[in-house]
C-alpha cells in the first residue's frame, strides 16, 4: 500500500492507522493508514463494498448504533482517539454527517435546522433564526424556502431535502463534514450548487466527501483515495492521480472506468 | 369482481395452446380470489348484521317507554319496579369512572413499556418482552375478574383501610392491566414504524437516546400512538366481565375511588338472563347495547383516522 504525502499541518484533523472495521466478525475494511488534513476536502473514491462507508461509520462511531460492527486498529479526531471519547454525544456533534439518501426528519424545515442548537441548549428566538439562516444559506437553500419555513422537510423535494441535511448537518458547527455519496437522490444542477458550497466550506470545515462519481472527486477534492474491496490503494493529490499520476495501475483503471 | 383483465388467461381459450400446469394454477388463483372476497365482504355483513339485530330489539323500547330526559338524565335504574323507571346516567358514570381511572393507570404504563421495548431493549430482552406482553393480552377477563376479587380487593381493604375493596379502584386497576397489553403493543407497532433512518439521522447529530425519543421519534409516531391509546379505551370501554366482578355491581355515582359502581356493559350481562323475551326491561338492555356499540364504532373509527393520517404526516 502507498501512502500519500504527508499532509502540511502538525496534528491532522483526523488520523488513521491499522484501522478496521468488521461486521460481525467479517472484514469490511482493513489496514487503512490515512491522514486528512484541516481545512482540506478528501474525496474517498471506490466501487460499492470497498469499505468507503465503513470508514465514515468508524469516525462517527456508528459502531454504537449498528449491532455486530466492530472497529481495530487506531482512529483519530484531533489527535484524541474516537474510541476514548467518553461522551460520544460529543464527539458526533463536533462530526457532521450527510447520509446518501436525505432524511427530512418529519419536523418544520426550521425545526429540523434548529434541531441541533436546540438539542445543545439554544433557547433564544434570535439566536436560533440567526443559526437556521446562517445554515439554509450556506446550504444554498434559503432562497427556496424563505418563506415556508413551517412546512414540513419531508415535503421538500429530494435534492432540497438533500440540501436541508447539510444545512441541519451545519447547524451543529461541526469541524468535520463527512458526506456519503450525497449526490445518489439529487439532479445534477442540485449537485453542482452543492459541490459549490463544498468549496466555500472548505475555509472552516474539514470535508471528507465519499463519492461513487470518480468525477465528482476530481472537480472538488484537494486529495483523493481509492478503495477496494476494504483496503485503501492509495492516495494522492486528486490532480496528480487524474493527470496519471498515479503509482498503482488499478487505480487509474478505475479512474479511467476500465472496472468498477 | 372481474376476469376481464386476463381474458387470455383462460383455459379452453383457442389461442392458449395445449393446457398445462398453470391452467390449474389459474383456477386455484380465481377459487383464491373467490374465498378471499368472501372474507372480506363477510366482516362487513356480520358487524351491518349485528347493528340491524341489536337495532331492532331496541327499537321497540326507543318507540315506546323511553324518554331522553330520564333514561340520561335518570340516574334510576328500577326496570323490575311495578313502575318502571330506566336511567343509565348512574351506569354511564360508572363505565366512564372505571375506564378514565383505567386509562389514567395505563396509558402511562403502556407509552413507557411501548418505548422501552422499541427504543431501548435490544435482543433477547425486547424479544423476551414482546412474547410476555403478548401473551398477557390473551389472559381472560374473567380471570382479571378472578384477579380483582381474590388479589386486588384484599389489598385494597388493608392498604386503605376500607370496609369493601370492590369498586371505581379495583376494576379501574384491573381494566387498565387488562389494557395495558393491547396499547403496548399497538403503540410498539407505531413506534417501529417510524424509519431508523430518522433515528440515525438525530444519532448522528449528537442527540442523546433520550433526545431521538422525545424531539424525532414521538413527534412521528404521534398519530400511531393517538390510535393506540383510543383502541386501548375503546377495549377497556367494551370490557364487561371483569368490570362486573371487580366493580360490586351497585347503581351509584361514585363520589370516591372506593365507591362501588355498575357498567353499562355489566348490566347487560347480569340482566339479560331474567328479563322475559320482547319485555321493556328486555329492549332497554338492547338500546344499552345500541349506545355503546355507537360509541366504541366512533372510538374506533377515531382511532382509524389518526392511523390513516399516520401516513400523510
Amino acid at each position: 500500500m502507498v501512502t500519500g504525502p504527508a499532509p502540511p499541518a502538525p496534528v491532522p484533523k483526523v488520523s488513521a492507522r491499522g484501522l478496521g472495521v468488521r461486521f460481525h466478525g467479517v472484514p469490511a475494511l482493513s489496514g487503512v493508514d490515512l491522514d486528512v488534513a484541516p481545512r482540506e476536502i478528501l474525496g474517498i473514491i471506490g466501487p460499492a463494498g470497498s469499505g468507503k462507508t465503513s470508514f465514515l461509520r468508524a469516525i462517527n462511531r456508528m459502531d454504537e448504533f449498528i449491532p455486530g460492527m466492530e472497529i481495530e486498529g487506531s482512529l483519530s479526531l484531533d489527535g484524541r482517539d474516537v474510541r476514548r471519547f467518553r461522551n460520544l454525544y460529543a464527539l458526533r456533534r463536533r462530526v457532521g454527517v450527510v447520509f446518501p439518501l436525505p432524511v427530512g426528519l418529519p419536523l418544520s424545515v426550521y425545526d429540523n435546522v434548529a434541531l441541533s442548537p436546540r438539542l445543545s441548549g439554544v433557547r433564544g428566538k434570535d439566536e436560533l433564526d440567526g443559526i437556521v439562516e446562517k445554515c439554509l444559506r450556506r446550504a444554498a437553500l434559503w432562497d427556496e424556502v424563505r418563506d415556508r419555513l413551517d412546512t414540513l422537510g419531508s415535503l421538500l423535494s429530494g435534492g432540497q431535502q438533500q440540501r436541508l441535511t447539510i444545512a441541519r448537518a451545519l447547524s451543529q458547527s461541526p469541524d468535520l463534514l463527512l458526506l456519503d455519496e450525497f449526490s445518489i437522490a439529487v439532479d445534477p444542477v442540485t449537485t453542482m450548487r452543492i459541490e459549490d458550497v463544498l468549496r466555500e466550506l472548505r475555509e472552516e470545515v474539514t470535508i471528507i466527501l465519499v463519492t461513487n462519481l470518480v468525477q465528482q472527486a476530481r472537480r472538488v477534492a484537494d486529495r483523493t483515495a481509492f478503495f477496494l474491496t476494504g483496503e485503501m490503494v492509495e492516495v494522492g493529490p486528486t490532480e496528480a492521480l487524474f493527470e496519471g499520476g498515479a503509482r498503482d495501475p488499478r487505480t487509474t483503471d478505475y479512474i479511467e472506468g476500465r472496472f468498477g | 369482481m372481474s376476469t376481464q383483465d386476463r381474458p387470455s388467461g383462460s383455459p379452453g381459450d383457442a389461442a392458449a395452446g395445449p393446457p398445462d400446469r398453470r391452467d390449474l394454477a389459474w383456477y386455484v388463483d380465481m377459487g383464491v380470489r373467490v374465498l378471499v372476497f368472501a372474507g372480506g365482504i363477510s366482516a362487513i355483513v356480520f358487524i351491518f348484521g349485528i347493528f340491524v339485530f341489536i337495532g331492532k330489539e331496541g327499537l321497540g323500547f326507543l318507540t315506546g317507554p323511553f324518554r331522553p330526559g330520564e333514561f340520561f338524565g335518570s340516574t334510576a335504574w328500577r326496570p323490575t319496579s311495578d313502575y318502571p323507571t330506566y336511567g343509565i346516567l348512574a351506569l354511564m358514570a360508572g363505565t366512564a369512572s372505571v375506564t378514565g381511572l383505567a386509562m389514567l393507570l395505563a396509558v402511562p404504563f403502556s407509552l413507557g413499556a411501548a418505548i422501552y421495548i422499541a427504543e431501548f431493549a435490544r435482543g433477547r430482552t425486547r424479544e423476551t418482552l414482546k412474547v410476555l406482553v403478548e401473551l398477557l393480552a390473551a389472559v381472560p377477563s374473567v380471570v382479571w375478574g378472578f384477579v380483582g376479587l381474590t388479589v386486588v380487593n384484599p389489598a385494597i381493604i388493608s392498604v386503605f383501610d376500607v370496609p369493601v375493596g370492590l369498586g371505581v379502584l379495583n376494576s379501574g386497576i384491573i381494566l387498565g392491566l387488562m389494557a395495558t397489553p393491547i396499547m403496548t403493543t399497538l403503540a410498539e407497532d407505531a413506534l417501529k414504524a417510524v424509519p431508523d433512518t430518522y433515528r440515525e439521522a438525530a444519532e448522528a447529530m449528537g442527540a442523546s437516546r433520550l433526545q431521538v425519543v422525545v424531539r424525532v421519534v414521538l413527534p412521528a409516531a404521534r398519530n400511531g400512538l393517538v390510535a393506540a391509546v383510543l383502541l386501548g379505551v375503546g377495549r377497556g370501554f367494551g370490557e364487561t366481565m371483569a368490570v362486573l366482578m371487580a366493580s360490586g355491581h351497585s347503581i351509584n355515582v361514585p363520589t370516591s375511588v372506593f365507591d362501588s359502581v355498575r357498567a353499562l356493559t355489566a348490566t347487560i350481562a347480569a340482566e339479560l338472563g331474567e328479563t322475559a323475551d320482547g319485555s321493556d326491561h328486555y329492549r332497554a338492555l338492547f338500546t344499552i347495547g345500541i349506545l355503546l356499540f355507537v360509541v366504541t364504532f366512533a372510538i374506533n373509527l377515531t382511532a382509524d383516522l389518526f392511523l390513516r393520517g399516520r401516513g400523510r404526516r
